[in-house]
């Protein structure tokens, strides 16, 4: 089951939940996915040991798509 | 990489005037860094040691002169520091803490392993070993040790919702830090380079662990830069 998390003020949301054989599900989390994006969000997706990967478009067979707020420097 | 992927940070656009980071542009910083350390203490000291060899009367002024070239170093170094002490009420051995705190830890610890994660649990900070350095991670800022340890680049940066708990801001950090670690380090302010040992002494006990151990990662990773170069120089060496 993969799942598409927000960060946010309570740990973090998952928003939506999904497995590549069910059309319906993977079409609700591009839907959410797209409009975290709207909001500003960008989609983060843990790729191995000290990597991450910042993709545009849900990426279906991840495990997990962590979605996060812009960084500036303070 | 998966076709989706954007290779570079998308915060970069904030700051295209900044040349993207790179390892000899951070050695070049730390250089200029310590130049102007000396260019703000020297002239301080020969003007006590000037006043003193034409009028030892003035002690109290040559004092005042020695104060400032201790002060202006230290207040440098206290910035440098700043960047990783926790900013909210949930830092380590803190009793108020943020109501998600457990939860985004969670997470956090999902992110990074056994080692990083009790480091974590102990002092609010993260290790990362990175491809400049060795990294220490917290809530509004990183500590960069490059590759040997001697010194360390302390940047401020944080994502702005003060509404996150802290594993969480630094869950932010740490996903943009290994999605692009150059772009990473040119968007975040630089507020610090110099001895690690200056920005030791100024934090917390309870955060020096995070710091010594950022430090340790920082000379393995020299260690074994040197032993690949000189692995490297065998190799081409005539017999």
């Amino acid at each position: 089951m993969s799942r598409l998390i927000r960060m946010d003020q309570t740990g973090h949301t998952t928003l939506a939940e999904w497995t590549t054989q069910d059309p319906a599900a993977v079409e609700a989390a591009v839907e959410a996915f797209r409009r975290e994006l709207d909001r500003g969000y960008f989609g983060m997706v843990p790729a191995g040991e000290g990597k991450a990967e910042q993709v545009r478009e849900l990426p279906v067979d991840a495990d997990v798509v962590i979605l996060r707020l812009p960084i500036s420097g303070g | 990489m998966s076709e989706a992927a954007i290779s570079r940070l998308p915060e970069l656009e904030r700051v295209p005037w900044r040349p993207l980071a790179d390892a000899r542009r951070l050695d070049r910083l730390g250089l200029m860094w310590t130049g102007w350390t000396i260019a703000h203490t020297l002239p301080f000291i020969a003007v006590a040691v000037a006043l003193m060899s034409l009028q030892p009367l003035a002690l109290p002024v040559a004092l005042v002169a020695i104060a400032h070239a201790w002060i202006i170093p230290e207040l440098y170094a206290q910035r440098g520091a700043n960047v990783v002490r926790p900013r909210s009420t949930a830092g380590p051995g803190k009793a108020a803490r943020h109501p998600a705190e457990g939860i985004a830890a969670g997470l956090l610890g999902d992110l990074v392993g056994h080692a990083p994660r009790d480091l974590h649990r102990s002092t609010g900070l993260v290790l990362e070993r990175g491809r400049l350095g060795a990294w220490v991670v917290g809530e509004v800022g990183a500590l960069l040790f490059r590759p040997g340890g001697r010194r360390v680049h302390c940047y401020c940066v944080r994502v702005n919702d003060a509404t996150l708990p802290p594993a969480d801001r630094i869950a932010h950090l740490l996903l943009a830090l290994r999605a692009d670690e150059r772009g990473f380090a040119t968007v975040a302010n630089l507020a610090f380079v110099g001895a690690p040992w200056r920005v030791r002494r100024r934090l917390p006990p309870e955060l020096r662990p995070a710091l010594d151990a950022g430090r340790e990662l920082a000379r393995e990773m020299g260690r074994s830069a040197a032993a690949d170069a000189g692995t490297a120089l065998a190799r081409v060496a005539p017999q």
